[in-house]
């Protein structure tokens, strides 16, 4: 390829990344240390030029106070903990589905695989309203139990911590089994058959051979499952309540009706430094799928 | 056909490395107008890259390439008089034989006329007009290699670059499709390079071979001058089976050289002068089917073993034998089965083994 | 890994996991048709709020906007995205190359809400210093969609780069092609399939989109989502459950063709090379 032309095709989607992706990190990051006022826009200014001096105010007010507010230092542990819980049990609802589909004959996988798809075609928001409906108090499930006599007060579901785990679960499933199954479908067969040979009984197989094998696989599903689980902001705003406390949350309530822009910046800072070592690892292995 | 010797192809001292890797090591070759010429060698010999180079999708770290007299080292791909038939065939899955065939000439700005009357032509030669229609996946691995020929050839090349050009196919279809391969080229007089890690494939194909090894090319002959007089221990290996026996220099004769060997109970004696001074190493080398094997003793004085039956391979049209001597040594006799009830020689049994000083062969390297 | 019969493990598996996935998209579709506006209780079957969805011109507006930002989204981010592609896979190394892939990777798991603010603030402090955008509107949606999008085309295209032969392109280079005519006339046609359902995803996801567009809207362009969102934080209400309704029946109708399609060509090339 010509120097000129392989140059142009570089330049232009690094230019738009550049542009409208690492640019506004760094202006978020600028904002997080200036001081909300009541103007257009709600922000002060860094660097001033006044009187023939610079003035640059850095000011860290923000940080401080979310160090020093107990509501956003628990945000961000019950956040990461509630990510952290509904992806271990996207994992064990995943895998066995993963893995399923991985045994069934080819024709049979696509279809399986499409019908794991299907419903990530349709709405994001409207997968997670069908949830308050069946969690409600009175809602499908209290109404069943109710109705066959096993419980006599309705459950309380909807506005807790459970409701959110199901809403996760519900919403992030397909990006748990497709790179699982992504890497199981590659796993010969001759190596469990090997294993059988050698005298290992089946579960034996799964963890010394099947499960080792396809680490790559479920490190990516709980990486695609865990960053965005922890800035999430519709399913605990639907689901959780206002109980449930979650960073993402926090995060919109700060920018929409506190129109803090200052403290939301300083927010997200936080956040992108929590997640940066699980991007990094879910980055190492995405491209090495890119360039492999 | 090299007697025409005017060159077509002309390589000066080319090297190829990618980092600290040298793949192609100062290699010169000479290609002469309409030879088909052979790069043997094992994976990783730097034969596949030195094809590269010539087709323009590697250009080399030192060194020049000279297509007719003219130097295209820095020529693109694209640009080159040069076409090549790919290992995979590399067919464009998306249009049809005719479309496939026609697509080089397409890049002339031929006439659509021209282009019809090319594409018939060489669908005709290669027996596949009746498939002009189909898409490649409809076609079996011989059609699809019959369209990637056409298609290499459609433009005229000035040189043919076959890669691999049977390793797609399964091995019945491979001895037809050689000779068959071998006949369109020879018919069209193209100056035709192939690369091949068979050595029965090249000798089958090409009137002149070139053995490739670590990067460097060992020895350029006929496929019959390779076979019988290798000129290193690696030529002879990688071609054939070779005995390999490790002697020392008696006497340096005009009319033959006698050397002395541990696992020998006599001289070995080779024909005509060695160049080497007396006292030195050599390796001398001695094809399995150039040995006899007997029950007694011959009568000849030098270029005898005696030794016990090791193994026996009974492979029908002839038997390979292993023979242990008392040094431990393994010697590889080919006998042919000429006669269905001989008696034949079998397990533990003490043979004396014997050949002609004209079929030891001194190497070199 | 290779086949075998589904054992009855893998069965129910399965089963309950679909069991889960559908349920709640099943009894949506079957309270769209309730007359009452209760979730509980079943009053009849009725498509009266379907009547009030499509009366409704806020929703319409809103679903409009979505549709022109989706297909405008779309069309972009695979461009750029099989730029981007291509440039991972094809091309050697560069410098840079390892600041262009974590970029080009991170929107696939980056929260939204950080997306969504950052852009924000990126037009806020551009309207201050150039001013443009001077007000945010369906263009700042349409950058803020592209951008994330492209990062799902580019997975989508590149995986299949990867499977092409590269020596197919080699030939027709060999055969006298031009790097960017080997572009238009061998590998675009061979990843089409790539780029359509790069196309497709892109144009779901910027379709679905909430919190982004949130941030970046302004004044005039509520999407779908958005609108959605305000009538449903409110509770129940059963105009939502005929639009889930259509969408549910207008993806699986689309994807059933699809596959249909996809099924056929496959079956034909199979059935003739044999």
């Amino acid at each position: 390829m010509s120097k000129l032309g392989a140059r142009s095709l570089i330049a232009v989607p690094y230019i738009w990344l550049v542009l409208f992706f690492l640019v506004p990190f760094i202006i978020v990051v600028k904002i997080s240390f200036t001081e909300m006022q009541y103007a257009i826009p709600p922000y002060t200014d860094i660097v001033t030029w006044a009187d023939e001096a610079l003035t640059i105010n850095l000011n860290i007010g923000n940080y401080y106070y979310l160090f020093t507010d107990d509501l956003y230092f628990w945000a961000y542990i019950s956040s990461v903990r509630i990510a952290f819980i509904a992806t271990i049990c996207t994992l064990l609802v995943g895998y066995p589905i993963a893995y399923a589909i991985a045994r069934a004959d080819s024709a049979t996988r696509n279809a399986l695989l499409m019908l794991v798809m299907l419903p990530s075609w349709t709405s994001f928001l409207i997968r997670i309203y069908a949830w308050v409906g069946i969690l409600k108090n009175n809602g499908l499930i209290n109404n069943a139990l109710i109705s066959v006599g096993l419980i006599d007060q309705p459950v309380p579901m909807l506005n807790t911590e459970f409701a959110v785990y199901v809403g996760i679960v519900y919403a992030y499933l397909p990006f748990m089994i497709l790179p699982i199954y992504a890497n199981l479908v590659k796993l010969d067969n001759s190596l469990l058959e090997a294993a059988a040979d050698l005298g290992s009984p089946p579960w034996k197989t799964f963890l010394k051979v099947t499960l080792p094998l396809s680490k790559a696989g479920i490190i990516a599903g709980c990486m695609l499952v865990f960053i965005p689980s922890v800035g999430e902001f519709v399913i605990p705003e639907m689901l959780g309540g206002a109980e449930t406390l979650m960073i993402g949350k926090v995060l919109w309530q700060e920018f929409f009706n506190n129109r803090d822009w200052p403290v939301a910046s300083a927010v997200a800072v936080i956040m992108l430094l929590l997640l940066l070592l699980p991007i990094t690892l879910f980055q190492r292995y995405q491209s090495r799928q890119l360039e492999a | 056909m090299s007697d025409a010797a005017s060159p077509m192809l002309e390589i000066r001292h080319i090297s190829k490395r990618f980092g600290e890797l040298s793949a192609v090591n100062n290699v010169s070759l000479t290609i002469n107008k309409g030879e088909i010429f052979a790069l043997l060698g094992g994976s990783g010999c730097g034969k596949t890259t030195l094809l590269r180079m010539m087709s323009g999708f590697e250009t080399p770290s030192e060194g020049s390439l000279l297509i007719d007299g003219e130097d295209v080292s820095k020529v693109p791909p694209y640009q080159r008089p040069v076409n090549m038939m790919f290992q995979s065939y590399a067919l464009f899955p998306h249009l049809t034989v005719a479309q496939n065939v026609a697509f080089g000439l397409k890049q002339d700005k031929l006439s659509k006329a021209q282009v019809q009357a090319q594409v018939d032509a060489m669908l005709k030669l290669v027996h596949m007009t009746d498939y002009a229609k189909r898409k490649p996946n409809q076609l079996s691995g011989g059609q699809r290699q019959r369209v990637a020929l056409a298609r290499s050839l459609a433009k005229q090349p000035k040189v043919l670059l076959l890669d691999e050009p049977m390793a797609a196919l399964d091995k019945k279809l491979r001895s037809q499709m050689q000779l068959e391969l071998v006949d369109i080229v020879e018919s069209v007089g193209v100056t035709c390079v192939m690369v091949t890690h068979d050595q029965e494939e090249a000798m089958t194909m090409a009137n002149r071979v070139g053995v490739m090894h670590e990067g460097e090319i060992m020895q350029v002959g006929s496929p019959s001058e390779i076979y019988e007089f290798p000129n290193s221990r690696h030529t002879a290996e990688f071609i054939g089976s070779v005995n390999i026996f490790s002697t020392k220099v008696l006497h340096v004769g005009a009319e033959a050289s006698q050397m002395s060997c541990a696992d020998m109970a006599c001289r070995l004696t080779v024909e005509g002068g060695v160049n080497a001074l007396e006292g030195a190493q050599l390796e001398v080398a001695i094809r399995p089917e150039k040995i006899t094997m007997a029950r007694t003793r011959p009568e000849q004085e030098d270029n005898w073993v005696q030794g016990k039956i090791h193994d026996i391979a009974y492979l029908g049209g002839h038997s390979v034998y292993h023979i242990k001597l008392p040094s431990g040594m393994i010697v590889m006799v080919t006998t042919t089965n000429i006669n269905r009830h001989a008696q034949r020689l079998t397990w533990e049994d003490d043979v004396y083994l014997y050949w002609s000083a004209a079929s030891a062969v001194v190497l070199y390297q | 890994m290779q086949t075998g019969r589904l054992s009855n493990w893998s069965k129910s598996f399965l089963s309950l996991g679909f069991l889960f996935l559908y349920a709640p998209m099943v009894i949506l579709v079957i309270l769209s048709f309730n007359e009452s506006r209760l979730v509980t209780v079943w009053a009849g079957f009725s498509t009266k709020w379907y009547g009030e969805l499509l009366r409704d011109p806020q929703m319409l507006g809103a679903a409009w906007i979505s549709l022109k930002i989706a297909f405008l989204s779309a069309s972009a981010a695979v461009v750029l995205g099989t730029m981007a592609a291509i440039v991972m896979v094809r091309m050697g190394h560069f410098r840079g190359k390892t600041a262009f892939a974590s970029m080009i990777t991170a929107p696939l798991v980056m929260p939204e809400v950080i997306i969504g603010l950052s852009l924000l603030l990126l037009f806020v402090s551009m309207g201050q210093t150039l001013g443009w955008p001077g007000e945010r509107g369906i263009i700042t949606i349409w950058i803020a969609h592209v951008t994330f999008c492209t990062a799902f085309v580019t997975v989508v295209v590149a995986s299949r780069l990867q499977e092409m032969d590269q020596s197919i392109e080699e030939a027709a280079q060999d055969l006298g092609a031009p790097p960017w005519k080997v572009f238009f006339l061998v590998t675009l046609p061979i990843i089409a399939p790539a780029l359509i359902s790069g196309w497709l995803l892109a144009f779901t996801l910027s379709l679905d989109d909430l919190v982004i567009a949130s941030f970046v809207s302004g004044p005039g362009s509520t999407t779908l989502p958005m609108a959605v969102f305000s009538s449903v934080r409110l509770g129940v209400s059963p105009k939502i459950n005929a639009l889930a309704t259509l969408i549910i029946v207008t993806v699986t109708m689309a994807v059933f063709v699809a596959w249909w399609i996809a099924q056929r060509s496959l079956k034909q090339t199979t059935h003739i090379s044999k």
